[in-house]
């Protein structure tokens, strides 16, 4: 079975399509790596899954259930890290854990015998009651994909889990989810900037680009397709080399402004 | 259901305990006013007709200080917003209505604590209630104030994404709320036309319902009060939680 099924899939922003048209499905217990440029319509692509954003058109099925119709179904069935944080530094990382839990319904036991078990998992149940605000960028990510998981989803959304992270944290990271994966079958659907880890997990692989997908398959179908040792080099010579510009989208420019507070 | 909403409020709670500068804060601008005002014009209304002003006043000073603590509770929306907390609870498979309820319980809740504290330190300054029973029924009424200008500044924050913006756009509408509600001045001998904007600002009906509670003076009655902030409150968070269902990210 497909766990996601993504069918003529568009997205415009005011003329501006960010995704064009794309297809693709992945099945049960895939690992699959998007890949694309900044820019290239990856986040917009999982936003629209996770039902955060509307298509403009096109069809979408997250574990049979169609986002924009049985939203709280396909809600319930996946878990998601964000590119960016999306944690309550204000409250205790226990707090965290606890707030997710009671959102998606988790009985109590369960839910204090998972985020226990989920907690030390990422190695984070002896500082459970430090606040997030004290947590390093690393912490703060293992957090957060702990947190996805109380739910038992049965995909995974990753968008780019590993962005800023030391080499020993990304190590551990992966193990954990490829350890999810082989143990429960969770379907991973993740994007990412390095070549070298999509090379290493991925089942199945899809590279975007101006919001259409140009190339999918295997890290070996796509390496022999463009006659190329490597998934990096294959990416630059599918994407080409210059440089992308992202717009910047008004919560970044407000950054800039803002700077960092807190 | 319940429980949804009640993590949200307990969440509120939460931040607003663990952020002594904005218990602290928030409280200095009635007391001022308090102070400023009662002291300072007591003599003026002693002289015009012998009313108690620090009695008149302090009820609108309460009235106040929930104007502006649940009208700025919207800004949490807009903080977590920017610091993607608020995709956590959008991506929850959790009714819009529950986020928008529980969010506002908890803006109320706290706009209700700051009420009381204002109204502690005026009873610390010589302000007495008609009688001490009477303070319940202002609580209902502080609660019910609170629960309409935390959905109102929350419906608003839920269609703002800039910062900045944010606070002007709560003081453009929170100073004529202010100064045109007879939180001040008696209401009863205003020109029509200022009258009239008296009439259409919900805040009016918050400061007599405490008026007539606390002190058993009013220019209205307190069924008009009762129902003119019930239905508000019922309205500002249907609409928001409408609004909150429309937001993309």
């Amino acid at each position: 079975m497909d766990m996601i099924k993504v069918m003529n899939l568009t997205k415009n922003f005011n003329g501006f399509t960010a995704v064009d048209d794309i297809s693709f499905n992945v099945g049960e217990g895939e690992i699959f790596a998007f890949l694309g440029p900044n820019g290239a319509g990856k986040s917009t692509t999982i936003k629209m899954l996770t039902t955060l954003l509307k298509p403009s058109s096109g069809k979408l099925m997250v574990n049979g259930f169609n986002p924009l119709t049985q939203q709280d179904d396909a809600r319930r069935s996946f878990g998601i890290v964000f590119q960016d944080q999306s944690i309550d530094e204000e409250l205790t990382a226990y707090e965290n854990m606890e707030f997710h839990g009671v959102l998606y319904g988790v009985e109590k036991e369960t839910r204090t015998e998972r985020i226990k078990q989920l907690m030390e998992m990422v190695g984070l149940w002896s500082r459970r009651d430090d606040y997030v605000k004290y947590y390093s960028g690393g912490m703060k990510r293992r957090l957060e994909i702990a947190r996805g998981l109380i739910h038992h989803p049965r995909i995974l959304f990753l968008d780019e889990p590993t962005l800023g992270l030391d080499p020993q944290t990304r190590n551990n990271i992966w193990e954990h989810i490829l350890e999810l994966n082989a143990d429960d079958g969770m379907t991973i659907f993740f994007t990412t900037h390095y070549m070298a880890e999509a090379e290493e997990v991925a089942d199945r692989v899809a590279i975007i680009d101006h919001g259409q997908i140009i190339t999918s398959g295997t890290v070996e179908e796509i390496r022999s397709s463009t006659s190329t040792s490597s998934l990096e080099d294959a990416f630059l010579q599918l994407t080409g080399r210059s440089i992308r510009e992202e717009n910047a989208t008004s919560m970044d420019r407000m950054r800039l402004r803002r700077g960092v507070r807190r | 259901m319940i429980q949804t909403i009640y993590v949200m409020w307990l969440r509120q709670l939460k931040r607003y305990w663990r952020s002594k500068s904005r218990l602290i804060g928030s409280i200095g601008q009635p007391l001022l006013f308090l102070v400023a005002f009662g002291f300072g014009f007591s003599p003026v209304f002693e002289k015009a007709g012998g009313v108690d002003y620090m009695q008149f006043l302090v009820p609108g000073i309460v009235a106040m200080t929930i104007l502006f603590t649940s009208m700025f509770t919207g800004i949490e929306v807009v903080w977590d917003r920017r610091f993607g907390f608020l995709k956590e609870t959008l991506v929850a498979p959790i009714s819009r209505t529950d986020i928008m309820i529980g969010r506002t319980l908890g803006g109320a809740t706290i706009s209700v604590i700051q009420g009381l504290v204002v109204l502690l330190l005026a009873f610390l300054i010589g302000f007495r209630p008609v009688s001490w029973f009477s303070i319940l029924p202002a609580v209902f009424f502080m609660f019910l104030l609170s629960i309409f200008l935390t959905g109102f500044g929350t419906a608003i924050a839920s269609r703002i994404d800039d910062m900045q913006a944010f606070p002007m756009i709560m003081n453009l509408l929170i100073m004529p709320m202010f100064f045109l509600s007879g939180a001040l001045f008696p209401i009863d001998g205003l020109p029509s036309f200022i009258k009239l904007l008296v009439l259409v600002n919900p805040l009016s009906y918050g400061v007599d319902g405490l008026r007539a509670t606390l002190t058993g003076v009013m220019s209205f009655t307190l069924p008009l009060d009762l129902t003119v902030l019930a239905g508000l409150s019922i309205l500002v968070n249907l609409v928001g939680a409408w609004l909150f269902s429309r937001i993309e990210i």
